[in-house]
């Protein structure tokens, strides 16, 4: 399915990237802690690859895709993105103005397709910006673009005239990928693309982008809540908690073998469309941790079941524990969790006729 | 877009979904091609008090451009022979036929109080003409006429004519009327444009950067408008040099009455700014490489750009009020400039208002202006926004 390369670095790497919010109070505005939305969290991708960050609304998977594309200036920790070039550069430490020439190789889709569209604008406009920004004077060759990335996306290219409010929200998130296409990346970061939308659209765009995976070739970091949306389109799988990676793997791996407790957590609570594999849920106890004042020790242990004393005083780190697989747990090799041993995930032509 | 064009196709199992777009009706289409300001001006077509409020607003606007010419009398003349004149109606008929006229007045002595009292007389009829000769002055303040829209045959306009009688100086209160809809109305436009000014840039500036210049503007705002007004306009108005002229006067009082009228505006532009640098689409425009100029220019200021004319409209009736009541109270324009406020200084006690309650009338544009300005802003401030 996927394409991948043989030399030697990978597309993206992340290395010990954290990014704090500070919390200013008072009239003087002063700084009096950290939330810690992003912290110290490494990964990599490599080329043609899709790996999925999964999480709860506030673990900081939105603050890691933005850290990575300079949305957002990280407090510390290194982005390397290999350039169309080959060369490797840190898009975390180079000032603002010095990453223009690697912006159009990285691009976003956005979760809303209402307000990731400006409604002043017509399709044309909204899709040719980039070309215009990377300095395509030429209309009639913009539009020549244009209508081809249309037809990509499978809109008609006659609609390019319209504004954003004549399109439903699935076709919006056509658009919306359009653009993120535009320049042609390399590297996609889609932040929940499909998590505003109908359950019956959501396949649509999900098979959309695995073809134009395939067609250009193009490498995923896929945001989302969702494991069973994660399940169909990734490789591997990363899961965050409280801003931390907790577990990592390959995606088969890691549902049918889970090595964390909140992994294990999380893909009991993935529905499943056979009433008779109806296995039983795990409710977490608890608040999801404040990453303001995250407690001692393991993130999770509060609502870990399996915690000893160990977690409540030692933070766990990331450990490979089997090859590809890392998991942050004390107790991740005795543990013995339950994953999904559901029929191994769809063809996506059976995704279609869903 | 034509529509005989054989739709194409495309390897697609969701060609359904693909073709409910296509197939829209021509009044479907014409909505999705609409630009913002057609979506604005279709919605705004159907508040009806809004629109209704646009005409008068406009036929005022037009008043203060022709005022010379609906004036017939000279608004400075004053003649002690003719003070106090009760208003005069106008007889459209005359024996069946349309003539319109007035009857002349005859002054007499009242035998027991001595005032001057002023009586129709039937037998004489002054025939009205349009478009008839009167006072010279300056069409359009380009060249010079004498034409007024009505006046007397022969004889002096001034003498004759009193359709909403005089003031203590016997001057014309219909024609200063006229007259005194351009400085008032001309005073709301340029105490709003410099408010806009101001409002736009530091409201601009505040939204965009944010951090300590944010702070200090808003604090700014805050102070300003924690002041009273009224004291403040007093103490700015006392120190006025007597021996300014009209004109300096003027400018001084729209420089005051924009001094605080910024502020709402500044906070409009302000919020509007914090709003839309949070959207997506403003970061995707970052992301593609979009210059921050053309990100301000073509994503951000077409969404507020609504937003601001529909406050300026709701800070002009602030302006036209405030002018009137500085005016009122002798702190703003002072005879002999003509403005509503100027006009209502005449009615400022009793016995005025109990002997010649017509001096009141200049109150009554006053209110509809403000209104019609107070209903337009509505109106623009729900269009403002078509897409939400």
């Amino acid at each position: 399915m996927t394409i991948r390369s043989n030399s030697g670095a990978p597309l993206l790497e992340v290395r010990n990237l954290q990014r704090f919010f500070p919390i200013r109070r008072g009239l003087l505005r002063r700084v009096v802690g950290q939330v810690r939305a992003v912290d110290d969290i490494s990964f990599h991708i490599d080329r043609g690859e899709t790996l999925s960050l999964v999480g709860e609304s506030g673990c900081g998977k939105t603050t890691t895709a933005r850290c990575i594309l300079r949305a957002l200036k990280p407090t510390a920790g290194e982005v390397l993105f290999q350039t169309g070039a080959g060369e490797v550069v840190d898009t975390a430490s180079l000032p603002k103005a010095a990453l223009t020439p690697y912006r159009h190789q990285m691009q976003m889709i956005f979760q809303d397709p209402f307000s990731s569209l400006n409604p002043r604008m017509t399709v044309f406009d909204i899709i040719a910006e980039p070309l215009l920004a990377s300095g395509i004077k030429n209309r009639d060759q913009r539009r020549a673009r244009v209508e081809n990335l249309l037809e990509r996306v499978r809109l008609r290219p006659e609609f390019m005239q319209r504004y954003p409010h004549a399109f439903s929200g699935g076709q919006r998130q056509r658009i919306g990928i359009a653009r993120a296409l535009a320049l042609n990346p390399s590297l996609i970061v889609a932040d929940e693309p499909v998590s505003a939308l109908d359950v019956s659209v959501q396949a649509q765009i999900l098979n959309l982008l695995l073809d134009l995976q395939d067609e250009l070739g193009l490498t995923y970091l896929f945001v989302a809540h969702d494991l069973s949306v994660v399940k169909h389109i990734s490789d591997r799988v990363a899961v965050m908690y409280v801003g931390k990676i907790v577990e990592i793997a390959e995606t088969d791996q890691l549902f049918k073998a889970p090595k964390h407790p909140y992994t294990e957590a999380l893909l009991s609570a993935v529905p499943k469309p056979d009433p008779r594999l109806r296995s039983e849920r795990i409710v977490l106890q608890g608040e999801v941790a404040d990453p303001a004042h995250p407690p001692a020790g393991c993130y999770f242990h509060p609502r870990c079941a399996h915690a000893i004393d160990r977690c409540r005083s030692e933070t766990p780190p990331l450990e490979e524990v089997l090859p590809g697989h890392r998991v942050a747990c004390h107790r991740a090799r005795e543990l013995s969790l339950k994953g999904v041993d559901a029929p191994p995930s769809p063809h996506p032509q059976q995704l279609r006729t869903l | 877009m034509s529509k005989a064009k054989p739709p194409p196709t495309y390897e697609s199992p969701f060609q359904s979904e693909l073709d409910e777009a296509t197939f829209a009706t021509a009044a479907e289409e014409r909505v999705s091609v609409a630009t913002q300001w057609q979506l604005m001006w279709w919605r705004f077509r159907k508040h009806r008090l809004a629109m209704i409020s646009a005409f008068v607003i406009i036929a005022f606007y037009l008043v203060a451009l022709f005022a010379d010419f609906l004036a017939y009398a000279d608004p400075h003349k004053t003649e002690a022979f003719r003070s106090l004149i009760a208003p005069q109606p106008i007889h459209f008929f005359d024996e069946g036929r349309f003539s319109p006229h007035v009857f002349a007045l005859v002054g007499k002595r009242d035998p027991r109080t001595f005032k001057r009292v002023y009586e129709p007389d039937p037998t004489q009829k002054v025939a009205l003409r349009f478009f008839a000769e009167g006072y010279a002055y300056k069409f359009l303040g380009l060249f010079k006429t004498n034409r007024h829209l009505i006046g007397v045959e022969d004889g002096n306009a001034e003498e004759l004519i009193f359709l909403l009688g005089t003031d203590q100086l016997g001057r014309d209160l219909w024609s200063r009327m006229m007259v005194a809809c351009r400085l008032s109305l001309m005073i709301g436009l340029a105490g709003v444009a410099l408010s806009l000014v101001l409002g736009v840039l530091l409201g601009g500036i505040s939204g965009l950067y944010g951090g300590a210049i944010d702070t200090l503007i808003q604090r700014l705002i805050e102070i300003l408008r924690s002041i009273p007004t009224i004291p403040l306009w007093m103490g700015l108005a006392a120190a006025m040099p007597r021996d300014w002229g009209v004109v300096q006067v003027y400018f001084a009082i729209t420089v005051i009455l924009s001094l605080i009228g910024w502020t709402d505006l500044a906070r409009v532009v302000r919020g509007r700014f914090l709003a839309l640098r949070e959207e997506d689409f403003v970061l995707a425009a970052e992301l593609a490489g979009v210059g921050q100029m053309r990100i301000i220019l073509r994503h951000m200021a077409p969404s507020f750009l609504s937003h601001i004319i529909a406050a300026t409209t709701l800070a002009l009736p602030n302006m036209i009020i405030s002018e009137t009541a500085l005016s009122f109270l002798g702190l703003g324009l002072r005879p002999p400039a003509v403005s509503w406020g100027v006009l209502l200084q005449d009615a400022q006690n009793i016995q005025t208002v109990a002997i010649s309650p017509w001096l009141l009338s200049a109150a009554i544009p006053v209110v509809i202006v403000i209104l019609a300005f107070n209903f337009l802003g509505d109106g623009l401030r729900d269009a403002a926004d078509p897409y939400g």
